[in-house]
């Protein structure tokens, strides 16, 4: 069953059309990346399917609910980890995952127990009682991706999820990433080719707003003609894949 | 729930600063005392502690103005706002959520503003109560002037314009300072135009038990506050609806 389809979704801002008429889907439980050089209109996508931004013209729906007449059906079952890392840095990473409960209407016990399992999930037990702003980059990163998941989205959207961390950091967050494939749906944007490679099932490229293919990264290594990942990304966007 | 979740979340936020506590109470209270000392050596009627007090309990709310747009303009800048705004929270949730925190700063603000100036020498009476309780609509003027600010600039302007600019104003036109009357002319006609002056006149008038002497003066203040607060209300979901 569909998690989202994606039906000619458009967005213009004024004479630049970011995203021009998109229309893909993604399976439950499935791990969607969505590749592209700057301005390729990935983050816009995600704007747009988190509610953020209204299309222009289009539509998409998340497990069966519309993004243009249906958002607040749509924002119960999403989460969204932006590309900055979006903590509140005056308050301890256990109040940002407290915040989070509390304007998902969580009640004492639940909010208590969500918080536990997540804080062992990504090992955040050690930082809990530290101000967010005195973490370092990947724990940032680690306490972001947790206030996404405590609403138990069907959802998850991942915006740059690694963007900036190192090596350890990077490979701690691509096994946590790993251990919620199959559990939640994930949309993920990166620049990494690795990554993406590693990690979806699926894998969109886009440029100039637009759909250039949409498959698993074996098969669009097969069109680009190369058994390099990388390499079959550039040749697609440069168009030599044709 | 969800808004006194996220409200709880602001006031955190506003109090754990300490550069917000050094301002917020720190510097009403030097200037309270300061000038109380300067009328000590050279008495000046506009520095009698009974006028003095209720003008610094307003000066003071400037600082709830640059509160209110640093924490929003800094909420915007990172992206913790975006990740708010796909939580069930509603619009309404995220407009009080930024405003009714701040209230009871400002009130704590002004009620210790109070207790420095009976230290100093004001007679304790039922008014000071009632000069607290006033002291609400132009607190929510001050909060909504903050929330139009930073829903409008980013966090570094909102330095140079709440910071600079509006806490000027408050100053200049308020008639804390000078008598207005001293300028006179174009000068106190303007600054009658504003709602700075009219909030200090209603203000003393409370105070002194002078309850008749709060018109016309609160209706600048209500009216004021009730633009503001409109127009900030308008300018936060547009910003919201422009991510």
């Amino acid at each position: 069953m569909d998690a989202i389809r994606i039906e000619r979704l458009t967005k213009r801002y004024k004479d630049v059309t970011a995203v021009d008429n998109l229309s893909l889907s993604v399976c439950k439980g499935e791990l969607f990346s969505l590749l592209g050089v700057n301005g390729a209109g990935k983050t816009t996508t995600i704007k747009m399917l988190s509610c953020l931004a209204q299309p222009t013209s289009g539509d998409a729906f998340l497990n069966g609910k519309s993004i243009t007449k249906d958002t607040s059906a749509v924002k119960e079952v999403i989460a969204v980890s932006p590309q900055e890392t979006a903590v509140a840095n005056g308050l301890t990473a256990k109040e940002n995952l407290e915040l989070m409960c509390g304007v998902h209407g969580f009640a004492k016990d639940k909010r208590d127990a969500k918080i536990n399992e997540l804080a062992t999930l990504l090992g955040l037990e050690s930082v809990l009682d530290k101000k967010a702003a005195r973490l370092s980059g990947g724990w940032q990163r680690r306490l972001s991706i947790a206030m996404a998941l405590i609403s138990e989205p069907e959802i998850l959207f991942l915006d740059e999820p690694t963007l900036g961390l190192d090596v350890l950091a990077r490979s701690d967050l691509w096994d946590i990433i790993r251990s919620l494939k199959g559990k939640v749906t994930i949309i993920l944007t990166t620049h990494y080719m690795e990554e993406a490679e590693a990690l979806s099932d699926r894998i969109a490229i886009m440029r100039d707003g637009r759909l250039l293919i949409c498959d698993t990264a074996e098969k669009i290594k097969e069109v680009a003609n190369t058994d390099n990942f990388e390499q079959a990304f550039v040749r697609i966007v440069r168009g030599v894949a044709e | 729930m969800k808004m006194l979740t996220f409200a709880s979340r602001n006031a955190k936020e506003i109090l754990r600063d300490p550069i917000n506590l050094a301002f917020g109470l720190g510097f009403p209270l030097v200037l309270i005392m300061l000038l109380s000392a300067i009328q000590a050596n050279i008495p000046v009627e506009l520095f009698e502690i009974e006028r003095l007090a209720p003008g610094i309990t307003v000066f003071g709310l400037s600082f709830m103005t640059l509160f209110s747009a640093t924490l929003i303009a800094k909420d915007r800048g990172t992206s913790l706002l975006q990740r708010l705004y796909t939580t069930p929270l509603t619009p309404l949730g995220f407009i009080l959520g930024y405003t009714l925190p701040i209230l009871p700063i400002a009130l704590a603000q002004t009620a210790v503003c109070y207790i420095a100036a009976i230290i100093l020498g004001l007679d304790i009476t039922l008014n000071i109560l009632y000069a607290v309780l006033f002291i609400i609509p132009v607190s929510l003027l001050y909060i909504a002037l903050g929330l139009l600010c930073g829903s409008v600039f980013n966090d570094k302007q909102v330095g140079g314009i709440c910071g600079a600019l509006l806490t000027n104003l408050s100053a200049w036109l308020s008639g804390i300072w000078f008598d207005l009357e001293l300028v006179g002319g174009m000068f106190e006609k303007i600054a009658y135009l504003f709602p700075f002056v009219h909030a200090v006149d209603m203000e003393r008038a409370v105070l002194a038990g002078n309850f008749a002497d709060i018109f016309p003066h609160i209706w600048w203040v209500a009216g004021y506050a009730t633009v503001t607060l409109f127009l900030a209300v308008l300018l936060f979901l547009r910003q919201m609806k422009n991510q």
